[in-house]
Parts: structure tokens; C-alpha cells; sequence
């Protein structure tokens, strides 16, 4: 069969839909967002009537694909991995409830935070969560592990995480297709009580869940995708997780490999591949793309036994990913660099696009600001968070989708006035509404800024489940309407937004200032022109 | 055979077109093929690299290790030197001299065209200006490619084809604008070095 050349998200994606998928449920974050983007163009997922629409946020996507599983189909979330802490509760009684269609979980790592906050490791939830996690080590595998988890999924009654790092997520390989399997039927869970996790079903399951795990133990030590090489040198053994396992074969391209190395793609660990490292060698180095998780198991707190090193203990840094020469220098190999990079070099970081409508309304706040000082502005995650930086300097706080609003209202409560969130469209209908729900039920005096955009820009320019009726949702919520407050942000309208922000300001209760303005990064999307039209806006 | 090259550029420059071009090319050859891209923050202005990796064989890392690239292809002329640790000491720097100003602090023309003109193996083409005679401006990455094309161990008909396949749903005259670019930009670059010989 021919090759196709795929991301590893795209690889994902079609090996979910080649084992016969009938949903992904996803809200997009980089670096996952591609998976559910190649499914949405699939041409065999259109045919099928796959479900790719975009959901509100990774809570609701995540639950929605729980009841796509308890209707006895297959189904798949995808997220970033800050995306699981949204949808974590929902993930964590997934487990509980287990399946009845196969359920996968993707969930997409950053380390070195090359688009996040933070760079925190999901097999650390898939731990939590008791579950299988697959990990794949290059764009094949990722398709072969999902077209696989779905059956591992419903064969163990368990949701299955497949959990990759940014560097497979966006890298391209080529791929080799495998038969296309029909979805699944509706069925009911043969149990009528799985899925009600009332305190004594859900201790029922608990016990069933800490059942499986010597199975899932034992399809991990039979798992071809964690080989155990034994070689003579044993004075090290190298345990190789994930991608990292690609990093450490480049390093012995030119040389012979001379000692014994666990490729650990498919937790939980075997064991007793584990235990025959530990006995067989003098030292094991442990390589992962993310946190210390498995060194730390192994090292434990005990120093005692056969030595472990790695990010622990400084052989590794710390923090950031992995790449061939950190990995040549923790077995010791030198390695020749190129020229310095020269002393002219300066940053590019990014910024706003020239003429975005979110830099007519930093500018306009900033001037309503003079008056009262900096340090007031709480923003949230989106293209506008980018006016953290110079020349705007304009806000104070990204901390978590939704948090704008709410830590507005806890720094106004605190006294800090006028106290200003900057949040947007998508932004908002993914966890700023019921923040904002807080406060207009307490009347916090908080100065909302939602500005909109139709779309989600920062990721690529996906549907806004705001686009449309953004003011009936907000005013839904309770906020009075004279104090929702539209216009358009240009420099020729500079003068009335800044007004309009003073006089807000000025209002002792929650008002909603929206600047809207299409996205200019979205304006060759006829669907979303077309729409915006229709709509009137 | 084996090429290691980074591609360089800002967001939104085009690099990513030059990357399936190679690849397209790669797969129809049965070669093998890794490229690593950078999707998301950067892609908004900032500074954007690929590394594309083909081989004859089996290629283990998607990041091409410090020291060991065969070429930096940069669409912009400050980006090729971003990545002169990553070049091997025979590899070739390859660049367009039309320079992407969205910083305020971008280095003085002189003094990067003459760092430029410092590296060992070097190519420096006006690639926008090129691609505006003989295509379109926005074919100014392809231009590039063809420049750098003797660099790489592909044949350049294979490279025509590969664009004839990403381009072709664009319709005829897109896929010949392209073509004519990537011709005009391998041309310069003979001509560059057949001066020096
Ligand atoms: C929990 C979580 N999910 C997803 C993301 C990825 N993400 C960052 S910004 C953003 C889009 C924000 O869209 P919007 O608020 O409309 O602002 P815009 O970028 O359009 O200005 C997304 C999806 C994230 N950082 N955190
Ligand atoms: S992508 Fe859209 S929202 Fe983001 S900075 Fe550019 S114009 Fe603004």
C-alpha cells in the first residue's frame, strides 16, 4: 500500500478512523489540535458522518465521548495536556465507569513550552487514572497504537490513553495504512448499572478497575511495542520511553550499541522487564521527553539498589524536551557544533498580527487605564495574551482558560478597582461564562472585556461556539444589557472606545465590553465570511 | 544518500510548502523522510524551523543533531544564521537576502549580509525579487528550494514533480508559476557558483 506522509497527529487520526471510529470530541490546543483537523477533512470520515465539530471546551468534549462509548461506539477526545486538567474529572471516573464502545484519550505533551504554560506530563494522570497509556515512539506506531487501543479499550473495560510530545505530534513520517473496520453498532453497556457512580456501584468497579491490573500488566510485557535488547555491556542499562528512544538509536548510528536497552512504549511498565534491568545491570539511565516519572518510580526514595540517573540527578536537565545531543551527552559522547550563533542575532518573538482588532482595543484600554495605574489587568489565553508584551504592555495575568474573569472578581473583591479582565470569544464559552455567573451574582464591580474575533485565533482560526450569540449568552447570564457594550475596534473609533471603557469603568457592577472584529487571519475562510454575514454582524 | 536540512523562515513565510515539496518527492522515490515542523505560538510572527531529514535509510531522531546538517535553507536573510550550530562544517548556507522586518530591532543589513558572506559555503540569492519577474512574489520559497536543490541529493526533476502534486489541485497555471520559479531559482544559484569557480 501506498505511504501516506502524516503528522503523528494525522496519524492518529487515521488510525481512529481505520479501526472504526464514530466520534472525536476535541477543543483545540496546540500541539493536538491537528488530529481532530485531519478528521474534520477526511474524506472517509464525511462519508461516515464521523463527529468531528469542534466542543466547548475539553470537559464537554471528553464526556461527550464517554456517551458515544456507553452507546457501544467507538469513540476518541483529543487535547492538549493542560486540556486534561479541564477534563480531568470526567477522565478520572471514565476509568471507574470503564466502556462499553472502545474510548481513547489522546492526550498531547509541550515540553520546552513551546506553546504552553507549563509542561506538565499526562502519563502522570494516566497513572492516576489506573489506566493503559501508549506512547508511541514515531508517526507508524502512532497509527498502529490507535488503531489498536480501541479494541485494547473495550477488551479491558478501560478508557486507553495514547499520549505523545510535541515533536512526533508535528513531525511527519511516512505511514502504512491497514484495513478499514466498519464502526461499530448502537449497543447498551450489558450492565445497566456500569456507568451510575453511586458510592457502592462505583466501590464495586473501583475493585474491578484494581483487577485488571495484572492483565494490563502482563499485555505490556507481551506488548511488541516494548522490546527489551539485551547486550554485553551491562555496566549501564538504558530504559528509553517514548520518542526519546529515536534520540538515543541517532546517537548510535555511527556506533555499535553496546549495552542493554528497554524501548518502553506501553505502560503500566512490564515489570518484569524492570526487574531483569535492575538485576542484570550496575546502572540504568532513564530517558523521557517529560517529567522524571518513571526514574522517580524506579529511584525512589530509597537510595539503596541498583543506581538510577537521569533528569534527577542532573545527567539530564531537569526541564525542557529531550533532543539527540542532550541525549549524546548524558552517555558521555562528544559531538562537534557548528559556528556560534552570531552576537547580532536578536529575538523574534511573536506577536499580534498587524491590523488585528485586539490591538485597537489594547490601545484604547491602556489610554481608559492612565488615570488609575497599571497592574489591574487580568488576561486570559488567546492571541490577545501576546499584549503582555512590548509595545502594549497591557495586561497582567495568564494563568488558565477562564481565569480572567474570575481573577478580575476575586482582585475586585480584594478592593483593586477598576479591576479588568481581557478574554475571548472561544476563551469565554470554554470557562469564562460561569466565572462570570460568580460575579454578576455577587454584582462584583469587574470590566469585562470579550474581545471577539468569531473565532479561535491562536490555534489556527477553528468555529467559536460564541459566533453568533455571544450578547443572548451574556445577557442570559445576567448581565444588564445597557451594560453590554459593542463596537468595533479600529484607530478611526480610538476616542469613543476609550469612553465607553471610562464609563464602564464607572459603573459599580459587572459590565461586558465587546470589540468585534473578524479575525484578519480568518477572512479567506468563505464558510466563516459567509456566516458572519448572514448573521449581520 | 542522506540530507539533513533546516529550513528556516518567520511564521507565515512559507517554509512549510518547500517541506512537503521535498517530501512529496522523498516518498515517490521510496526514501525515507522525517520532518519536524513548528505549529501553533510561533507561527504568529515568530521565528519558525523545520528540520526535514531524508535518507536511504532508516532515520532514527525527527531532530537532526547539532553539527550534522547538510543545509540551512532560509527564506530570510537574519534566520540563516539562527541555526549555524545545528550546520556540519561542509554544509551550505543557503538564503534569501530579502529581509522579514517585523521586530524593531533587526540588525543592520550590512553587517548580516556580511556574516553571511563569512560562512565557508554560502548561497545568497534576492529570491523576492526573482519569483515577482518570473512568478509571483508569493512563490518566493520556492524560488529557495530550487536554489537550494543542488544541495540536495534529490534529482530535480523529482522535486518539479513533487510540486506538480502539491500545487496541482490549485490549477495549471499555479503548478507552472511554481515550476518556473523553482527553475529560475536553481539558475541563480549555478550562476552564483560558476562565477566563483
Ligand atoms: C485548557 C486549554 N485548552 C486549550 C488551550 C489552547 N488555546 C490557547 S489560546 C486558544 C484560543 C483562544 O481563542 P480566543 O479566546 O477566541 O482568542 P483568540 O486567539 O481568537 O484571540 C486555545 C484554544 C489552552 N491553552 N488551554
Ligand atoms: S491570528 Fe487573528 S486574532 Fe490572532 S493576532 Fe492574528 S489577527 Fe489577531
Amino acid at each position: 500500500m501506498q505511504k501516506l506522509l502524516l503528522l503523528g497527529d494525522e496519524a492518529i487520526a487515521q488510525g481512529a478512523i481505520d479501526a472504526g471510529l464514530s466520534g472525536v470530541y476535541a477543543y483545540p490546543g496546540t500541539p493536538s489540535t491537528e488530529i481532530t483537523e485531519y478528521i474534520q477533512d477526511s474524506k472517509i470520515a464525511n462519508e461516515r458522518r464521523i463527529h468531528s465539530k469542534w466542543s466547548s471546551n475539553e470537559k464537554t468534549a471528553m464526556e461527550s465521548a464517554l456517551g458515544m462509548a456507553y452507546a457501544g461506539k467507538r469513540a476518541m477526545t483529543c487535547m492538549k495536556h493542560v486540556g486534561l486538567n479541564v477534563a480531568a474529572d470526567a477522565f478520572i471516573n471514565a476509568a471507574i465507569t470503564g466502556v462499553n464502545g472502545g474510548f481513547v484519550v489522546v492526550a498531547a505533551d509541550d515540553p520546552s513550552m513551546h506553546s504552553s504554560q507549563n509542561e506538565q506530563d499526562s502519563r502522570v494522570y494516566g497513572k492516576f487514572a489506573m489506566i493503559p497509556i501508549l506512547e508511541p515512539v514515531n508517526q507508524q506506531e502512532a497509527y498502529d497504537m490507535t488503531y489498536a487501543a480501541f479494541e485494547m479499550s473495550e477488551r479491558f473495560n478501560v478508557p486507553v490513553m495514547i499520549r505523545i510530545t510535541t515533536r512526533l505530534a508535528h513531525s511527519r513520517a511516512g505511514v502504512v495504512r491497514k484495513e478499514l473496520l466498519a464502526e461499530k453498532e448502537v449497543s447498551l453497556p450489558k450492565d445497566p448499572t456500569q456507568f451510575v457512580l453511586l458510592p457502592s456501584i462505583a466501590r464495586r468497579n473501583y475493585k474491578k478497575l484494581i483487577e485488571t491490573r495484572p492483565d494490563l500488566e502482563k499485555i505490556s510485557m507481551e506488548s511488541p511495542y516494548n522490546t527489551y535488547t539485551d547486550a554485553p555491556d551491562r555496566s549501564l542499562g538504558i530504559i528509553a520511553c517514548g520518542i526519546a528512544h529515536n534520540y538515543l538509536m541517532e546517537n548510535f548510528q555511527d556506533r555499535e550499541l553496546n549495552h542493554p536497552v528497554l524501548k518502553l512504549s506501553q505502560y503500566p511498565m512490564p515489570r518484569k522487564d524492570i526487574e531483569r534491568m535492575v538485576e542484570e545491570c550496575d546502572k540504568i539511565l532513564v530517558l523521557e521527553d517529560g517529567y522524571p516519572v518513571i526514574e522517580e518510580l524506579l529511584k525512589g526514595y530509597q537510595e539503596a539498589g541498583t543506581p538510577v540517573t537521569g533528569r534527577l540527578d542532573g545527567t539530564l536537565p531537569r526541564d525542557g524536551e529531550l533532543t539527540p545531543n542532550i541525549v549524546a551527552n548524558s552517555l558521555g559522547f562528544p559531538f562537534e557544533e557548528g559556528a556560534d550563533v552570531p552576537d547580532l542575532m536578536v529575538g523574534r518573538p511573536p506577536a499580534m498580527c498587524k491590523g488585528c482588532g485586539h490591538i485597537d482595543a489594547y490601545q484604547a484600554l491602556n489610554i481608559a487605564l492612565e488615570e488609575h495605574g497599571p497592574g489591574r489587568v487580568f488576561a486570559d489565553i488567546g492571541c490577545y495574551t501576546l499584549g503582555a508584551l512590548p509595545p502594549y504592555n497591557a495586561v497582567n495575568s495568564c494563568v488558565d482558560m477562564g481565569a480572567s474573569i474570575t481573577m478580575a472578581k476575586g482582585a475586585a473583591d480584594a478592593g483593586l478597582l477598576p479591576a479588568v479582565a481581557v478574554i475571548g470569544d472561544s476563551t469565554f464559552t470554554h470557562s469564562g461564562m460561569t466565572g462570570l455567573l460568580d460575579a454578576v451574582n455577587e454584582k462584583t464591580p469587574i470590566t469585562v472585556i470579550l474581545s471577539d474575533n468569531y473565532t479561535t485565533g491562536m490555534t489556527g482560526g477553528q468555529d467559536s461556539q460564541a459566533l453568533g450569540h455571544l450578547e443572548q449568552i451574556i445577557e442570559g447570564l445576567g448581565v444588564e444589557p445597557e451594560h453590554i457594550r459593542v463596537f468595533k475596534p479600529t484607530a478611526a473609533n480610538l476616542d469613543d472606545m476609550v469612553n465607553i471603557i471610562k464609563e464602564e469603568f464607572a459603573y459599580e457592577g459587572v459590565s461586558v465590553i465587546i470589540p468585534r472584529r473578524q479575525c484578519i487571519q480568518t477572512l479567506r475562510n468563505k464558510s466563516l465570511v459567509m456566516k458572519v454575514k448572514e448573521l449581520g454582524l | 544518500m542522506k540530507s539533513d536540512i533546516i529550513l528556516a523562515g518567520v511564521g507565515g513565510q512559507g517554509i512549510l510548502s518547500i517541506a512537503a515539496t521535498i517530501g512529496m518527492a522523498a516518498v515517490d522515490k521510496d526514501l525515507n523522510l522525517k520532518q519536524a515542523e513548528v505549529h501553533g505560538m510561533s507561527q504568529r510572527g515568530g521565528d519558525v524551523q523545520s528540520h526535514l531529514r531524508v535518507s536511504s535509510k532508516p532515520i532514527a531522531s525527527d531532530l537532526i543533531p547539532k553539527g550534522k546538517a547538510d543545509i540551512i535553507l532560509s527564506v530570510e536573510p537574519m534566520e540563516s544564521l539562527r541555526y549555524l550550530p545545528y550546520l556540519s562544517k561542509t554544509g551550505w548556507v543557503v538564503t534569501n537576502t530579502t529581509p522579514f522586518v517585523n521586530i524593531p530591532n533587526y540588525p543592520e543589513m550590512d553587517t548580516v549580509m556580511a556574516k553571511i558572506a563569512e560562512q565557508p559555503n554560502h548561497i545568497a540569492i534576492d529570491a523576492d525579487k526573482i519569483a515577482a519577474e518570473v512568478a509571483t512574489k508569493r512563490s518566493s520559497n520556492i524560488v529557495m528550494l530550487g536554489a537550494a536543490s543542488q544541495f540536495i541529493d534529490i534529482e530535480f526533476e523529482a522535486l518539479e514533480e513533487g510540486l506538480r502534486k502539491i500545487f496541482e489541485r490549485k490549477g495549471d497555471a499555479i503548478v507552472e508559476s511554481n515550476i518556473n520559479a523553482l527553475r529560475a531559482g536553481r539558475a541563480a544559484a549555478e550562476e552564483i557558483l560558476a562565477s566563483r569557480n
